[in-house]
C-alpha cells in the first residue's frame, strides 16, 4: 500500500481511538489534573503497555527486527525544558496536540482554538530557533533507552514498567472511587 | 443532518487505551514508526513558511529540514496521518451521535475567556513540543512504548508541570 494512505488508514484508526475513549473532551481531559476523572492515565498507560509489549514479544520471537523501528533520539535538557512547559500548555487549553484534532473533528470552537494556537507556537518558535540553536541542541544522547540508561536487561525494563502502571491502575481506581 | 438522539457514553479506558496500543503497534511492524500530531503541525508551518518566504525557510535549519524532500511538506507522512485522526473522530463520533458545535469550558469563564486560554495553551505547547521533538504522541506514546530515555523524561516533565500549575487555574475549570 501507498505509504502516505497506510498513514491517513493509521490515523483514522487514532483518531477513531481517542474519540471512542472520550478523549476529545477538554473537560474529560483535564479531569485527570483535578484528580476527579483519571481516564488520560489510563487510556495512555494501557496504550504503552500494550504496544511496549507487543514490540518486546515480536522481536523476542524473531517476527519484527527492532533496528527498523525509528526510536525517537534523547535530548535530556531540551525535552525535560519542554515537557514543563508542554505540560502548562495541556491544562491551561485542556487539550494536548492530537485531542485538539479530535476535539475540532467533532465540533468543538476550544478544540479549533487549540488548534490554530498550537500551529502559531509551532511557527514562532520555528522562526525564532536559530537563536536558541544551542539550547535546542544541547545535552544530546542519541538513541538512548531504558535499559542503557538503568544498566537493566530490556526485558527487566518491561517488567518494571508493567507492574508500575498495574500498581498505577489500582490506585487510579481508588482514587476515582472516593467518595 | 445530523439526526437528534441521545449521544452514547464513552468506551472503558482500559479496553480504549489496549486499541489505541494496537494501533500503534500496526504502525510500529507495518511502517517502522509510532504515531505523532506535533510533527504535522511543524510540516505545516514550514510549508505555510516556504510559500510566504522560501529563502527565510531555506535559512532556518527547522524549517528546512521539513522541505528536504522537494519542499512538499503537505505530503508529509505525519500530514497524512493528522488528516486521519480528524476523519477517524469524525466518523466515531458521528456514529455514537457525539456530533455537535460547542465551547467546552470551566462553568466560570466565558466562551470568549475558553477560546482565548485554548489558544494559549495551545502556544505553549507548541513551544513545548518543539524543544521536546514531539508531543503526547511522538513522545509519550511512541517514545514511550520503545523506553526512550528523553520521552519518558518529557512525560515526567509534562505531567509534573501539568500538576504544579492545575491548582493555579482552577478558576478556568472548576
Amino acid at each position: 500500500m501507498n505509504s502516505l494512505v497506510l498513514a491517513a488508514t493509521i490515523g483514522v484508526a487514532f483518531g477513531w481511538t481517542l474519540e471512542r475513549a472520550g478523549l476529545g473532551s477538554a473537560k474529560k481531559l483535564i479531569g485527570q489534573f483535578y484528580l476527579s476523572d483519571l481516564t488520560v492515565f489510563k487510556v495512555m498507560f494501557s496504550a504503552v503497555l500494550t504496544a511496549m509489549l507487543g514490540v518486546f514479544w515480536l522481536s523476542r520471537l524473531g517476527i519484527i527486527d527492532l533496528g527498523q523501528i525509528y526510536v525517537p533520539e534523547t535530548f535530556i535538557g531540551p525535552q525535560l525544558a519542554g515537557g514543563l512547559v508542554f505540560g502548562v500548555g495541556f491544562v491551561v487549553a485542556g487539550l494536548c496536540p492530537g485531542t485538539s484534532c479530535v476535539a475540532a473533528a467533532t465540533g468543538r470552537g476550544d478544540g479549533v482554538a487549540t488548534v490554530f494556537g498550537m500551529f502559531m507556537g509551532v511557527l514562532t518558535t520555528g522562526l525564532f530557533l536559530p537563536r536558541f540553536a544551542t539550547l535546542y541542541a544541547s545535552t544530546p544522547r542519541g538513541l538512548f533507552t531504558l535499559p542503557e540508561a538503568l544498566h537493566l536487561s530490556y526485558g527487566t525494563v518491561v517488567l518494571m514498567i508493567v507492574l508500575i502502571a498495574l500498581g498505577g491502575f489500582g490506585i487510579a481506581e481508588r482514587i476515582e472511587g472516593r467518595p | 443532518m445530523i439526526p437528534a438522539r441521545a449521544a452514547r457514553p464513552y468506551a472503558n479506558p482500559y479496553y480504549s487505551g489496549i486499541a489505541l496500543g494496537l494501533v500503534l503497534l500496526a504502525s510500529f511492524v507495518l511502517t517502522g514508526r509510532g504515531l505523532g500530531a506535533s510533527g504535522a503541525f511543524a510540516s505545516t508551518a514550514s510549508g505555510v513558511v516556504h510559500a510566504v518566504s522560501p529563502s527565510t525557510a531555506a535559512a532556518n535549519f527547522y524549517f528546512s529540514r521539513y522541505l528536504a524532500d522537494g519542499a512538499r511538506p503537505w505530503r508529509d507522512w505525519l500530514v497524512f496521518e493528522l488528516a486521519g485522526v480528524m476523519v477517524g473522530a469524525w466518523l466515531s463520533a458521528r456514529l455514537a451521535g457525539r456530533l455537535g458545535a460547542r465551547v467546552e469550558r470551566g462553568p466560570r469563564v466565558t466562551s470568549p475567556v475558553r477560546l482565548v486560554l485554548a489558544t494559549a495553551g495551545g502556544a505553549a505547547m507548541g513551544l513545548g513540543a518543539v524543544f521536546a521533538r514531539g508531543c503526547t504522541s511522538g513522545q509519550a506514546l511512541t517514545g514511550g512504548a520503545l523506553l526512550s530515555v528523553g520521552s519518558w523524561l518529557f512525560v515526567l516533565g509534562a505531567f509534573a508541570a501539568a500538576y504544579t500549575a492545575a491548582p493555579l487555574l482552577r478558576r478556568a475549570w472548576q
